[in-house]
């Protein structure tokens, strides 16, 4: 087969992903929707408020999790998280869950196909940074969803992952093409596969950090008994999810500043430039930290800890489609 | 203390934060040692490190929206001139020197300070601990965060043994006080991740330090065929550290032999028709005692030479340009470096011929690998490759070196020089030369002649004697988070008293875990039923 029809193959497999995840971010919007509590008794739904808590209140201890099946609709199950849910927020969600493993598996063709259309690995100016790292989001999201319930947190994932596809094939598109030599190094599989994955477990952590400060204000409130939100976890369990997801991240964005700064002495000759792309890799690593102090730090709320994790958040975005694009430096990368 | 968080982990009710800011309501009166005390306690407390990494990352940023000076002088200078009221106050104020300005050094050194003045202590605490054993169990296990209790077969000292084995099998550390109660611990690794993460920063901080007072780096254009020798003379640029003696080099030579680049000849997509695809210099390095061997240099392949790694950084065109005087003499005669100015190699470069007689002679110009000359650009390359090389040049004569100041070698000063006028006295004079064109010069002045094209290598010659402590440091305090991320610090407590019954025991187990765990009661539960036939 030649390239070019790879090529086309490839961007046709993206569209057909993108298509595929909105109609999952419908069929999540719908779950949300249906599980809002509505008119029925106040008393068993705080009983199910009360058990989703004891169930998504293991963040790290999976192990005592088994496999949750988050798309069967088992009429039968009784006690696991999808009790007592209407039968249609069940199949919505399950048909969300369908459409986000057709289009992971859509993209992650498209992905392969650049790669074999290049002959080389996905990662070499933004438009592929973005398609591997939705790619990762969604996979993460689908390994997490395998250890416990994160139906309810489908559409907040599905949601940036789309954003970040619409902006890869309108703004950042590029077509496929070799790479500058100094590109050409294995530590690009190494250091820039990290990076990617790094931000799509980010993405998530700013996800959930994101619920976690809506929950609690609307706990500190009194309560949303009239929003979905009040099916999702508690704010406390939510924070935990949060912490979990960054603690994953931290060292892995750890790993990526040292693997980049190895690669820019073979590449650059020194290892550290202070190039805008390393000052603010560093800044995020610098406000991650800062999270990580803060949530430990006795005496600091939890919550302002979070704002701190999403102005990370807020710096790695920036670091991706701010600084590849107008801040001058050896990370020309952008291919635009 | 607020330094060590252990508390979290004691039996015993959370003291108040007294280090902590506002730890105390009331203040007492501070002598001197008291307020140097108070200012220390301050210093070192986590919400000082909080704040300070805010800094820190806050403070970085202007370091990549405003040009560096250390990194693109040219690109510095040029923004102070756009500039003229902002730039020199935010000069004054480091904004193009931001690493190394005053108040950048001033927070990362306070933050390091109140690392270590966070971590001594902690370290002590710590290693007391790893060799002390755990702590009595409490009067009242249920009164801890997790707790569970069940009536088992066998009496009660057969019952703790079987406890104590299950405990060691899960990896406690385990002490019996007394004759009824087991205390149990694990996880002194997650500390022990924390200091070290929080030590080996220091080193990275050392590593690179040290790289900054003993590296140094240097610069130097050569053109294929030639010999670049070791020596501080023969470098363009060099930047010594600190405490570095630049006469102390490793006299080895290196020779370029040959230059091969490659460049993308398909107008394939956006922007990628002559993008750069391939670079590699094939050099003879020759060692202090002679030895010569033939090495690559490459992107991304540095070459090791045991005193300075060389590094490929840059490529370009030097024209072989000789000058004739009116006898036929030659003048002048080398392979004179372009310096590219663009993704298309249009280079600038000049020809400073000091022997002409009776002025100087210079030219200044471009060159052109892919040359096209239009009214609207002006000469410029539209190629990166030498499909059709040009040398386009304006002459000038008088002196060259006025009052012998340092100039660029790629441009003229002409301060003192005249440019040669073009035919008919009109103007200036404007000569282009393709490979092999000899151009006559007016007035028996001589002849330049553009004998053909070589390209050069920009080499960059560095040493960085910090970088194995500061790679390696990197390396433990990624390890030492992963520690610390990871294990989870645990303290179990037994106690078994005889049931109703004869022959059977009431277990009581309780858990307390550092920061939450909500696996805890998952783990009293397993060590209440993990030894067999308590169930
Ligand atoms: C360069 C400066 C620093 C950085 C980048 C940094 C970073 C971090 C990070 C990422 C963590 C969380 C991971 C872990 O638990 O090991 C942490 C924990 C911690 N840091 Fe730092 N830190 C710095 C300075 C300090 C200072 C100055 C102090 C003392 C005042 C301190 C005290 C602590 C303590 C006690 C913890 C453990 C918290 C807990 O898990 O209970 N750190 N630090």
């Amino acid at each position: 087969m030649t390239d070019t029809s790879l090529a086309q193959l490839s961007n046709q497999a993206v569209y057909s992903a993108m298509a595929v995840l909105t109609l999952a971010m419908l069929a999540y919007a719908l779950y949300l929707a249906r599980i809002a509590p509505g008119h029925a008794d106040d008393a068993s739904q705080e009983a199910v408020r009360e058990r989703r808590l004891v169930t998504a209140g293991n963040a790290t201890d999976a192990d005592q999790d088994g496999p949750v099946e988050p798309a069967a609709p088992d009429a039968a199950q009784t006690g696991g998280p999808g009790d007592a849910e209407p039968r249609g927020a069940r199949q919505a969600a399950g048909v969300g869950w369908a459409l986000t493993l057709l289009g992971t598996a859509l993209l992650v063709a498209g992905v392969g196909l650049r790669a074999a259309e290049v002959h080389r690995w996905p990662l070499g100016n933004m438009y592929e940074f973005a398609l591997v790292g939705a790619m990762f989001t969604l996979l993460g999201f689908i390994g997490w969803s395998t250890r416990r319930d994160l139906r309810w947190l489908g559409l907040f994932v599905v949601t940036p992952v789309l954003l970040t596809l619409g902006a890869a094939v309108v703004v950042w598109y590029t077509d496929a093409s070799e790479l500058m030599p100094s590109l050409k190094s294995y530590w690009l599989a190494i250091h820039v596969t990290v990076a990617t994955m790094t931000v799509a477990v980010f993405t998530i952590g700013a996800a959930l950090g994101v619920l976690y400060l809506v929950q609690d204000r609307l706990e500190a409130g009194g309560g949303a008994r009239r929003s979905f939100m009040a099916r999702l976890p508690s704010a406390r369990a939510l924070e935990r999810l949060t912490y979990a997801a960054h603690v994953v991240a931290f060292p892995m964005w750890t790993f990526t500043v040292i693997a980049g700064a190895i690669w820019a002495r073979q590449a650059w000759g020194s290892y550290w430039n202070w190039d805008p792309k390393e000052v603010w890799s560093f800044v995020i690593w610098t406000v991650y930290a800062a999270y990580l102090h803060a949530r430990a730090t006795t005496g600091w709320k939890r919550q302002n800890a979070v704002w701190i994790a999403l102005a990370g958040f807020v710096c790695v975005i920036l670091n991706f489609a701010v600084v590849n694009v107008y801040f001058v430096g050896q990370h020309s990368y952008s291919g635009l | 203390m607020s330094t060590t968080r252990d508390d979290a982990l004691s039996t015993q009710p959370a003291p108040v934060d007294g280090g902590g800011a506002g730890g105390s309501v009331s203040q007492p009166r501070l002598g001197p040692v008291g307020w140097l005390r108070y200012a220390w306690r301050q210093l070192t407390s986590m919400r000082t490190a909080l704040f300070l990494l805010l800094l820190l990352s806050v403070a970085a940023i202007p370091g990549s929206t405003f040009p560096q000076r250390s990194i693109d002088a040219a690109r510095t200078a040029q923004w102070l001139t756009d500039h003229p009221t902002a730039g020199p106050i935010l000069d004054r104020l480091g904004f193009f020197e931001v690493y190394a300005s005053p108040w950048f050094a001033a927070i990362y050194l306070l933050l390091f300070v109140s690392l270590i003045g966070c971590v001594a202590p902690r370290s002590r605490i710590h290693w007391h601990q790893m060799r002390s054993r755990p702590p009595r169990a409490p009067r009242r296990l249920e009164r801890l965060a997790a707790h569970r209790e069940l009536e088992v077969e066998g009496d009660p000292d057969a019952v703790r043994e079987r406890l104590r084995q299950a405990l060691r099998s899960r990896r406690y550390r385990v002490h019996a006080h007394d004759g009824v109660t087991l205390s149990a611990e694990k996880g002194y690794l997650k500390e022990s991740g924390n200091l070290v993460f929080h030590l080996a920063l220091i080193g990275v901080l050392v590593g690179v330090a040290w790289g900054h007072l003993l590296g140094w780096k240097g610069d130097v254009i050569l053109p294929v065929g030639q010999t670049f020798a070791n020596t501080l003379s023969r470098y363009d640029t060099f930047s010594p550290g600190p405490w570095v003696d630049p006469t102390d080099l490793d006299p080895y030579t290196i020779r370029l032999d040959r230059l091969d680049v490659e460049f993308e000849t398909e107008d394939t997509g956006r922007g990628q028709f002559g993008a750069p695809r391939d670079f590699l210099a094939s050099a003879t390095l020759t060692d202090a005692e002679g030895r010569e061997e033939e090495r690559e240099i490459a992107v991304n392949r540095p070459l090791e030479t045991g005193n300075g790694t060389v590094f490929l950084l840059g490529n370009g065109y030097a024209p072989r340009i000789t000058v004739r005087d009116a006898d036929g003499t030659v003048i002048y005669s080398d392979a004179t470096p372009f310096l590219p100015e663009d993704n298309n190699y249009t280079s600038v470069g000049a020809v400073k011929v000091a022997g002409a007689q009776p002025d100087q002679l210079g030219f200044a110009g471009f060159f052109l690998p892919t040359g096209v000359i239009d009214d609207e650009r002006g000469p410029h390359s539209v190629f990166p490759d030498t499909l059709d090389p040009q040398l386009a040049l304006t002459a000038f004569q008088g002196t060259l070196f006025p009052a012998g100041a340092p100039q660029s070698v790629y441009t003229l000063d002409t301060a003192e020089m005249t440019p040669l006028p073009g035919k008919d006295g009109e103007g200036q004079l404007r000569i282009l030369l393709r490979p092999g064109d000899t151009f006559d010069l007016p007035e028996g002045r001589g002849s330049i002649t553009f004998d053909g094209i070589e390209r050069f290598a920009g080499l960059s010659i560095r040493t960085d004697p910090g970088k194995m402590l500061t790679l390696v440091s990197a390396l433990l305090a990624l390890g030492g988070l992963v520690l610390s991320l990871v294990v989870r610090r645990r303290r179990v407590f037994v106690r078994v008293r005889p049931a109703g019954e004869p022959g059977r025991t009431v277990v009581s187990v309780g858990g307390l875990a550092k920061d939450d765990d909500e696996g805890m009661d998952d783990e009293v539960a397993a060590v209440l039923t993990a030894p067999e036939g308590t169930r």
